[in-house]
This record gives C-alpha cells, sequence and structure tokens, in this order.
C-alpha cells in the first residue's frame, strides 16, 4: 500500500489549518503565517507526488519544490517588508483596517 | 407778434408752479405757501394786465393765435395727423384773464385770513394755485382739446376743494357728487369734441390761416353736412358741448351738485363756485359761440344750439331763483343764486351773443365773489354759524362787511345806475325782449330778476337788521333737524362765546376792492357807451346818450327797475318790516302759503327725484352688474379653473405612474446593484481571500464531481 494518501491528508490537513489561519486572523503576520502554511503544504504534496509518482529517479520534484521555497523565502521577505511599512503608515496590523491602498 | 403774446403760456404756468412748490410745503411753512400763492398770482396779474393792454391796442387783426404740434400721429406729413395745441389772445380772453387772476388774487389774499385757522392752510394754497393755473389755461386754450384738459383739471381741483375739509362726510360726499355730477356732462362734451374731431379735422379754434374749427371755411363744411332728424352737424356738435357748460355751470338738470359744493371753504366756493370755474362753462359757450351760432342762412340768431342754451338759462335763472328764496343758510342762498346768475348769462348768450352774456359774467364775477367773502366774513364774525336765522342785527358788529355786502347784494339784485348787475342784467333783458324766437325767455328773466331782489333782500334783513339771534343757539336742536346742511364748519371748531365781530384786514380790504369794482365795472358797458361790447367785437366804442331812446332801451329800463323795486319792497315788506325776533319763528312766507314754501325749501325735491331715480337705478345696475359678475363671470371662471385643475391631475398621474415609475424602477434597481457590487469591492484583504478559499472548494467539489461523473 502507497503511503501517498497519508501524504495527500496530511498536506490538506496542513493546507485547511494555513487557510483557516489566512481566513480567521487579523494580525497580518498570522495571515502571511497562514499563506506560509499553504505553501508549504503545496511543497508537500509536490515531494509526495514526485516520491511516490512514475519517474522518481528524476530530480525534478525536488528540484521544483527547492525552487518554491527560494520563492517562499522571497515572498515571505516581500510580505514582512510590506507589513512593516503599512504598520509605520497606519500604526496598525489589523488586516481589517487596510482598506484603502490610497495612503 | 409781441412778446406777451408769444409768452402768454406763463400765466397759467407761474400758479401751476407754485402749485408745485406749494405741494412741497410743510405743513408747518405757511406763510411761504400764502406767499408762494399770492405771490403767482400777483405775477399772472401783471402778466394778464399786459396782455389786456396787448389786446386794447387797435390793431388790423384783434385775435393772436400760437400754435405748436403737440403729437403726431400715424405718417409724418400726412393731413390731419398733427395733434396741435395753442393759445391765442383775442379781447374774449383778455378780459377773462384779467377778471380771473384780478377776482383770484382777491381772494388768495381773504383767504390768508379766512384760513389762517388751519391746519392744512400749505395744502389749501397748493390747490387754490393749481386751480388758478388750470382756469387760466382754460381762458388761453386755443384748442379744444388743451380746453377740455384744463377744463377737467379744474374740475379736479374743484373735487379737491369741495372736500377740502374731507373728515366732514357732507363735504366729502358733495366733492363727490360735484364731480360725477359734472363727469355726465364732461363725457358729452368729450363725445362732442370727438365728433368735431372726426368732422372738421382739427381741435384747434383758429390756426392763424384761417383751417381752425370756428373759422369760416370749417363752418360752412359743419353747416351743411346733416346728421339724424335734419339736424346740421354743428348743431348736434353744439348741443353735445353745451351738456359739458350745463354741467360745469350748474344749469337745468344738473345744478345738484352746486349748493352742496358749498361744504367747502368759502373762498373756494367764491372763487371756483362763484366767480370762476362755474362761468367756465359760460365761456366755453362764448368760446364756440360761432360753432353754436352757425346757420346756413348766415343769421346771426335761431339755431337749435342757440335756442337750446337761451332755454336752458332762462328755465335755469327762474328756477334757482325761486328755490334761493326758501333757503337758510346763507352760502346755499348765494350758491342757488349763482346758478340763477348763471343761467342768466346762458340766456344772454342764446339771445345776444358773446359779449351779452360775458359782460354779465365779468360783473357777477366781482359781486358774487363780493358777497361770497362778505358771507364768509358773517360766518367767521358770527363763530362759524351759517344760518341766516341765527344771526341778525350784524349791520351794528360788522360795519365794513355790512356795507361791501349791501354794495353786492345791490348789484346783484340790479339796483339802476350805480351798480353793474343792472346795467348787465338789463342788457340780457333787452335782447331776450328782442329775441326773434319766443318772449318766454323774457319773462322768465324778468321774474327771475324780482326773485333776485326778494330773497337778497329777505337775506341781508335776515342777516344785518333786526336783533341779534345767534344766542338762542343751543335751545334749537329742531331747527338745526330742520336745515341738515346748515351744520359749522368743523375744520375750525373753537370757542363759540362772544358777540359777533368784524373780520381782520386781510379779509375786509378784498372786500372794499371788490365792492368798489361791483360798483364801477357797470360803466363799461353801458347802452350809451358799450365800450365792452365793442371791444368783445374789435370796434372801438363811443359815447351817444342817445341810444338810450332808441329801441326801447329806456322803457325796458324803467321795467326792470320797476321790477327790481318790487322785488326789494316785497323783501322788506315779509322781513324788514318786522323782523323775526326767535331763531325758530317761522318764515313770513311759510305761514303764507307753507305747500309752496315747503316745496321751496326742499328744491323741488330735485335731489330725491335724482336719489329715487338715477341713483337709485345706477346703484340697482351695480348691484346687477355684481351679481353678475359674481355668479356669472366668477362662476365661468371658476369652472374654467376646476377643469384646468382636473386636466393638470391627470397630466400629474400620468407622469407619476406611466412615464416616470419606469425610469425610477429601472434606477433603484441599478443603484440596488452597484451598492452590492460595491460591497463585494471593500478592500478588505481576507474578503478575497475567503471568495478564493470558497471558490477553491467549489471547484475541488466540481473536479470530484466531474471524476465521479465519467
Amino acid at each position: 500500500m502507497s503511503p501517498l494518501p497519508g501524504y495527500l491528508l496530511l498536506s490538506a490537513f496542513v493546507f485547511a489549518i494555513g487557510l483557516g489561519g489566512a481566513l480567521m486572523r487579523r494580525n497580518a503576520i498570522l495571515v502571511l503565517v497562514g499563506i506560509e502554511l499553504m505553501l508549504n503544504a503545496a511543497n508537500l504534496n509536490f515531494i509526495a507526488f514526485w516520491r511516490f509518482g512514475a519517474h522518481p529517479e528524476a530530480l525534478t520534484g525536488m528540484l521544483f519544490v527547492i525552487f518554491s521555497i527560494g520563492v517562499a523565502a522571497a515572498e515571505a521577505a516581500v510580505g514582512l517588508a510590506l507589513i512593516i511599512s503599512i504598520h509605520r503608515h497606519y500604526k496598525t496590523t489589523n488586516v481589517d483596517e487596510m482598506k484603502v491602498l490610497k495612503g | 407778434m409781441t412778446w406777451i403774446v408769444r409768452n402768454l403760456w406763463l400765466i397759467p404756468a407761474v400758479p401751476m408752479l407754485a402749485a408745485g412748490l406749494g405741494a412741497l410745503a410743510k405743513q408747518r411753512h405757511r406763510a411761504f405757501a400764502a406767499s408762494l400763492a399770492i405771490g403767482a398770482m400777483g405775477l399772472s396779474l401783471l402778466l394778464s394786465l399786459c396782455a389786456f393792454a396787448h389786446a386794447l391796442k387797435p390793431g388790423p387783426d384783434p385775435r393772436q393765435v400760437v400754435n405748436f404740434d403737440w403729437f403726431q400721429m400715424g405718417d409724418p406729413g400726412a393731413a390731419g395727423t398733427v395733434v396741435k395745441l395753442g393759445w391765442v389772445l383775442d379781447p374774449l380772453t383778455a378780459v377773462m384773464l384779467v377778471m380771473v387772476s384780478f377776482v383770484g388774487l382777491l381772494i388768495f389774499i381773504y383767504s390768508v385770513g379766512y384760513m389762517a385757522r388751519d391746519g392744512n392752510f400749505t395744502r389749501f394754497f397748493c390747490f387754490l394755485s393749481l386751480f388758478a393755473g388750470a382756469m387760466l389755461g382754460v381762458v388761453i386754450a386755443n384748442s379744444l382739446l388743451l380746453f377740455f384738459i384744463c377744463w377737467e383739471l379744474v374740475g379736479l381741483t374743484s373735487y379737491l376743494l369741495i372736500g377740502f375739509w374731507y373728515q366732514k362726510p357732507a363735504a366729502a360726499a358733495a366733492a363727490k357728487k360735484a364731480f360725477i355730477t359734472t363727469r355726465i356732462g364732461d363725457v358729452l362734451f368729450l363725445l362732442g369734441i370727438v365728433w368735431l374731431y372726426s368732422q372738421a379735422g382739427t381741435l384747434l379754434f383758429y390756426d392763424g390761416s384761417g383751417g381752425g374749427c370756428l373759422e369760416q371755411s370749417a363752418l360752412d363744411a359743419l353747416v351743411v353736412r346733416t346728421t339724424g332728424a335734419g339736424m346740421a352737424v354743428s348743431t348736434g356738435i353744439g348741443l353735445l358741448i353745451l351738456c359739458g357748460a350745463i354741467g360745469k355751470s350748474g344749469q337745468v338738470p344738473l345744478h345738484v351738485w352746486l349748493p352742496d359744493a358749498m361744504e367747502g371753504p368759502t373762498p373756494v366756493s367764491a372763487l371756483i363756485h362763484a366767480a370762476t370755474m362755474v362761468a367756465a362753462g359760460v365761456f366755453l359757450v362764448a368760446r364756440v359761440y360761432p360753432l353754436m351760432a352757425a346757420h346756413p342762412a348766415g343769421a346771426a340768431a335761431g339755431t337749435g344750439a342757440l335756442e337750446a342754451v337761451t332755454w336752458v338759462g332762462s328755465i335755469t335763472a327762474v328756477f334757482a331763483a325761486s328755490i334761493a328764496v326758501a333757503q337758510t343758510d346763507i352760502k346755499r342762498i348765494l350758491a342757488y343764486s349763482t346758478v340763477s346768475q348763471l343761467g342768466y348769462m346762458m340766456m344772454g348768450l342764446g339771445v345776444g351773443g358773446v359779449a351779452v352774456g360775458m359782460f354779465h359774467l365779468i360783473t357777477h364775477a366781482f359781486f358774487k365773489a363780493l358777497l361770497f367773502l362778505g358771507a364768509g366774513s358773517v360766518i367767521h364774525g358770527c363763530h362759524e354759524e351759517q344760518d341766516i336765522r341765527r344771526m341778525g342785527g350784524l349791520r351794528k358788529f360788522m360795519p365794513v362787511t355790512f356795507a361791501s355786502y349791501a354794495i353786492g347784494m345791490l348789484a346783484l339784485s340790479g339796483v339802476p345806475l350805480l351798480f353793474s348787475g343792472f346795467w348787465s342784467k338789463d342788457e340780457i333783458l333787452h335782447a331776450a325782449r328782442g329775441w326773434n324766437v319766443s318772449q318766454a325767455p323774457f319773462y322768465l328773466g324778468a321774474i327771475g330778476a324780482m326773485l333776485t331782489a326778494f330773497y337778497m333782500t329777505r337775506q341781508v334783513a335776515l342777516v344785518f337788521f333786526g336783533s341779534n339771534r345767534g344766542d338762542g343757539r343751543e335751545s334749537a336742536p329742531s331747527s338745526q333737524e330742520a336745515m341738515p346742511q346748515a351744520t359749522p364748519e368743523p375744520a375750525h371748531l373753537h370757542a363759540k362765546q362772544g358777540s359777533p365781530h368784524e373780520s381782520p384786514a386781510v379779509m375786509t380790504i378784498p372786500l372794499i376792492v371788490l365792492a368798489v369794482f361791483s360798483m364801477l365795472l357797470g360803466f363799461i358797458g353801458t347802452p350809451a357807451w358799450p365800450w365792452f361790447q365793442a371791444f368783445l367785437k374789435g370796434e372801438s366804442a363811443s359815447l351817444n346818450f342817445a341810444r338810450f331812446s332808441e329801441e326801447g332801451v329806456l322803457p325796458l329800463m324803467l321795467f326792470s327797475t320797476l321790477l327790481v323795486f318790487l322785488g326789494l319792497g316785497l323783501g322788506w315788506w315779509f322781513y324788514g318790516r318786522k323782523p323775526i325776533r326767535r331763531s325758530d319763528e317761522p318764515d313770513p312766507l311759510a305761514v303764507l302759503r307753507p305747500d309752496i314754501f315747503a316745496l321751496l325749501r326742499n328744491r323741488y325735491f330735485i335731489d330725491e327725484l335724482y336719489d329715487n331715480t338715477v341713483v337709485a337705478f345706477n346703484a340697482w345696475w351695480s348691484r346687477a352688474c355684481d351679481w353678475l359678475d359674481r355668479w356669472v363671470w366668477n362662476g365661468a371662471v371658476e369652472l374654467v379653473s376646476y377643469a384646468v385643475i382636473g386636466l393638470s391631475w391627470v397630466n400629474r398621474f400620468c407622469d407619476e405612474y406611466v412615464v416616470n415609475l419606469g425610469f425610477d424602477e429601472g434606477c433603484r434597481r441599478l443603484r440596488l446593484g452597484g451598492k452590492f457590487l460595491s460591497s463585494l469591492q471593500n478592500g478588505r484583504v481576507q474578503n478575497y481571500l475567503r471568495v478564493i478559499g470558497i471558490a477553491l472548494a467549489a471547484l475541488v467539489l466540481f473536479l470530484i464531481w466531474g471524476c465521479r461523473a465519467s
């Protein structure tokens, strides 16, 4: 029996946690944390599908995930920088109060 | 053309200007207002004397006119479209100018004393000046239109001055009555003017080149044209113009306003309702005399218009004189006397031509102004008492007034030789004697002359002779009721005690001057030296005593002298021989013939007749019109308005529920849609994320479903 469904279920669970966090939290940093969780759940899916897929000998899934993690790091940096900048401007991190793009 | 002819307009303009300035004066500027009015009148008198002197100079043409274009109607250059006005200086104008401005000046001076206690002194002088200006305008007018304009101005000032004490209901009513009654005549007068304009094409009396409506070419045309019933057009127009004169001069049947007009201040009665304005009617007839006398055969008298003038005048002369016999108000007696004398003037114009009527007009103006001013002085001296039954014995208290009043009375009665009234009245009777249509006017005039002497004797006897009955006046309320018109003048109600007193010099001096003229003026028109008559005709007069003996002049004079002394004697027999002792004692005539006396006392019930016919009909007609207005026209108008309102309701319904409904609903839906859509774009990141999440879930479910299905 392939352990793939277990990975997928874990991945779905993590994704759900991330989605819930992103939707329910009001703090922007925690919303970002939720997004990171969802991203990592997706990475986990990539790895799982690669490892138990048709061509585990090719390193395509690994490369994809490493690339994705790199992009996620950059994205987290940009996101945090935005949040800090918004916080400086509005003196808040509550996403409900960040409705206006025009400063 | 000399300076005075070119500037004749200044004579009416100066008092008009004074009236304008006087209107700006405040109530307390009494000296200013009075001196302004008197100064303007004096200036007018000087100019009038200049004009008179000019008219006296023998020239080739005794009549000089100045005309100017007033306005243009229609195309320029076309005939008959330019309305011209102008003034004329001829002997008729000249004598009237001097008379009006001279009598006017004296009455202005007198008014200073008479109105001294009145609060509206400045207003009074403003009106007087306006009147004088308008009257002088009537005199100089060379166009029937200008004549009519000034004529109406005169009517207006008459209204204003009769109603000067407007807080007194009787005065307000009298003013209204005077205005409306004369208006009846004036409407017909205006019709005559319009008719004349349509026939002659001009309203100028004389246009300097023979084209005026009173000149031969126009008259020839007017005479040959006939209107309904074969009457010449000139006669028809003459009759209509006569109607205006009847209204203004208080002739029968429009005489009712003149006695009531005595509610005005006494100087007004003297100036307007005795000397000048009422004479304007006579002057009008004298002015248009060529029109009235125009006859195809060229005869001097006997046209329908002149016959009407004669009959109206002679009937009025007797009619009014008989009423005057029974009146008790000092001013009303004089008022009826004025009506009667105006009748004489009309009669004189009708039977004898311009000179005869105008001579009586001029002499009458002086002695009647004198009598009115004397009556004013009596009223003033007796503390605003007007009822002659409560006077008596004033000879001792007011010697100057008595002397001048007696002269006026003798002149009016026509006492021979020394007094002007004799000569002018005799002239009229003489002309009436020679009238070729009927002898009735002569006898009517003779009866009138006797009645005049009688009632004047009665008045003088009651006022100046006997004993003073003024003290019993408070105990005689019944006689106050019997004579409602004998109300005191309330404008200067003041302490009513003390014996009668003589008036101040400012009032007596005009009396003396007028008295002198009342005596002397007769000598300018005696049969021996008919200067006045010749002057009006533009000829020169010569002194010739032989004229007394021709054409029955002397017998007629004896006859009229007899009549006058009969009247005087009868008057003295009834009233002077044994004067009444108390004010409520019945009149000797009333004892003799109570029925006739009551008829005369009540003025032949003419006022009541008018009240019950003309006035009642008018009131009924007004009510009918009111009913028509209220129920028929108003109903129709309201019906239309309700129809419009109903229509607009329908219109509004269509607008609101048909046109607007779909549009409004569309707008509302669009707005709701926009609101919903804009709520999606509320800028909350998590909302977007939720949508993405839901969409993801939906996608997952769809994919799962799709896998199942396939």
